[in-house]
């Protein structure tokens, strides 16, 4: 077969210069694993994307759309103060939610990680913490509601305890309760990352700051988070674009009140502006993009898996 | 050992909390859900029944659960063996660098973090305006590929990062062909791995809502199933299908992880005789 191992006998040849012909088999071997792949992502990532680049110069009249090449929906994106508002209100819940993440995310994997002595408890409390990844986010955040609500948990608490004569009404369908979710959602995202990171830390170096006489959160600062950098960016490149790029939990937490850039896409899509929303997508990718662009400047995703 | 430092106890407090944090609302859904048929949406509870799990399997008023349910059940499953194929091959295509792997790489970081609603549209402007018609199996499979092999092929990095390639070389070295090599040797080895690698396709695909959205066509997913009952269901009938769902997920959960802790049970026990498939 394409293998040529057999002639090189050994890998540490292949590494440094492999022969012309295994050089070529290898590429040859690549490709060929990596077809199923390439043809996946060509078909529903690279074309779909270039399909919204294409439909966003379209034109739209009230029941149909139709091939062009204008910049009114551009123009009109850039020309209305609600898109800006929109994208504030977008890069609020991003960061508000990102604060949240990581310091709950850094806490649980902090804990996880160092004060868990043993393996198998680590394991079983981590397995704990990823369960809810695997279930549905829907359902998660209905689940908010028999707490939030007027006649909730939370209020009948807070009245039967006298903290409160009347029930709070920004506890569900508002800014709190849409980062709340967020912060439900997404946490795991930081704790994934940040606790396998962590995991890898050689343990020597914390005695050794404890010998140099380093108290606990000296050691905390200056070797375990520095340490933990590459997690921290991970988790931050998840949940960034995740909240970035959500429509329904804000669509859903806010009761419609609130809007971000996802909300103003699915909108025209159900007034079937598809044109208009094209164009607020190309701008929310690129958007999106950029801060992956800079977050990734941070760390080499590769190394860390 | 030495004793517990006050900050453990502390640190303790707060690990309760995020999993009371993280599991209340669930757990409070599971038990409204058995809210007696006067019971609304909050506490208290009126009473104790299976009144709206009953209602679940009698002929509904608005939507088509079941059908929805077996929908979600048969793309999981072909998300997960395709997302199960992909990222092993595509992982033992990372394995040496090639021409273009660097793109490829970036695409797979992109898919990961492209927002759904992204891929959504463009699906389904693709499969609408080329008139291939916008299905739950195509279109919507399509789709959910693009979240689920990113996990898949993370996965398979971090597991070929870690592989030992002696094992490899030994079989080779007992004149394998490197079809024989991968089948016997590098697939029993990472076969717990390619379990996570399952569950990890099924369950995102089960739950999957923006990316189906536009690209399920007029037949729904359970997900969005579930979230067109949120706008006009207001009994607690939502809190049953939704304990049912979860209920159902935890069930995939739990069986993936005993499988995983199974087979490394089992490899753990006949250690010596690793190697025996090859004969």
């Amino acid at each position: 077969m394409t293998d040529q191992t057999l002639a090189s006998p050994d890998t540490a040849t292949a590494l440094s210069t492999p022969p012309a012909k295994a050089g070529q088999s290898r590429h040859l071997t690549g490709w060929l694993l990596a077809t199923p792949l390439v043809l996946i992502l060509a078909a529903f990532l690279v074309l779909p994307i270039l399909m919204i680049g294409v439909v966003s110069f379209w034109g739209t009249t009230e029941f149909s759309i139709y091939p062009a090449f204008q910049l009114d929906n551009y123009a009109f994106l850039f020309g209305s103060d609600v898109t800006y508002r929109v994208f504030f209100n977008t890069v609020k819940y991003a960061v508000i939610t990102w604060i949240f993440t990581l310091l709950i995310g850094f806490t649980v994997a902090y804990f996880l990680a160092f004060h868990v002595r043993s393996l198998n408890w680590q394991i079983a409390l981590f397995l704990l913490c990823t369960i809810p990844f695997w279930t549905s986010n829907i359902i998660r955040m209905i689940s908010w509601i028999p707490f939030l609500g007027r006649n909730g948990l939370a209020n009948s608490t807070l009245m039967s305890w006298g903290v409160i004569d009347a029930p709070l009404e920004w506890l569900l369908f508002s800014d709190f309760s849409v980062i709340l979710a967020f912060v439900h959602l997404y946490t795991l995202f930081m704790v994934v990352p940040i606790f396998n990171t962590m995991m890898r830390i050689d343990r020597s170096l914390l005695e050794a700051a404890a010998d140099a006489g380093a108290t606990g959160w000296q050691t905390l600062w200056h070797v375990i988070v520095p340490l933990t950098k590459p997690g921290i960016m991970i988790g931050s490149i998840f949940v960034i674009t995740l909240v970035m790029g959500d429509f329904i939990t804000v669509r859903f937490m806010s009761g419609s009140q609130s809007a971000n850039v996802g909300r103003l896409i699915s909108n025209d899509i159900a007034l079937l502006q598809y044109p208009s929303a094209s164009a607020t997508a190309v701008i929310l990718l690129i958007t999106v993009l950029m801060v992956i662009g800079i977050l990734l400047r941070f760390v080499d995703i590769l190394k860390e898996l | 050992m030495e004793p517990r430092p006050r900050s453990f106890y502390l640190l303790s407090a707060f690990f309760a909390l995020f999993l009371v944090f993280l599991y209340g609302p669930t757990i409070t859904i599971a038990i409204l859900s058995f809210q007696g048929p006067q019971g609304g949406l909050t506490f208290p509870m009126r009473g104790v029944s299976l009144h709206w799990f009953r209602d679940l399997f009698e002929q509904q008023a608005v939507g088509d659960i079941w059908g929805s349910f077996r929908r979600s059940l048969v793309l999981g499953l072909m998300v997960m063996v395709t997302t199960v194929v992909v990222s092993v091959m595509g992982g033992l295509a990372f394995r040496k660098r090639f021409a273009g792997s660097t793109v490829i790489f970036y695409l797979i970081v992109t898919s990961l973090v492209i927002p759904s609603i992204l891929v959504s549209l463009g699906v389904g402007l693709i499969f609408s305006q080329s008139g291939l018609g916008i299905h739950w199996a195509t279109s919507g499979f399509g789709a959910q590929l693009t979240w689920t092999l990113p996990f898949g092929l993370l996965i398979m990095f971090a597991v070929f990062n870690r592989f030992d390639r002696s094992y490899e070389e030994a079989a080779r070295d007992l004149g394998a062909s490197p079809w024989q090599t991968i089948r016997h040797v590098v697939l029993p080895i990472i076969a717990p791995s390619l379990i996570g690698v399952a569950l990890f396709g099924f369950t995102l695909s089960y739950d999957e809502f923006a990316r189906t959205l536009l690209t399920a066509g007029s037949y729904n997913t359970l997900p969005l199933e579930i979230f067109g009952m949120t706008t006009n269901v207001t009994s607690p009938v939502i809190f049953a299908l939704g304990t049912l769902t979860t209920v159902f997920s935890f069930v995939v959960i739990g069986v993936c992880l005993f499988s995983v802790w199974l087979t490394g049970r089992r490899r753990a026990r006949r250690a010596s005789d690793a190697g025996k498939g090859v004969a």
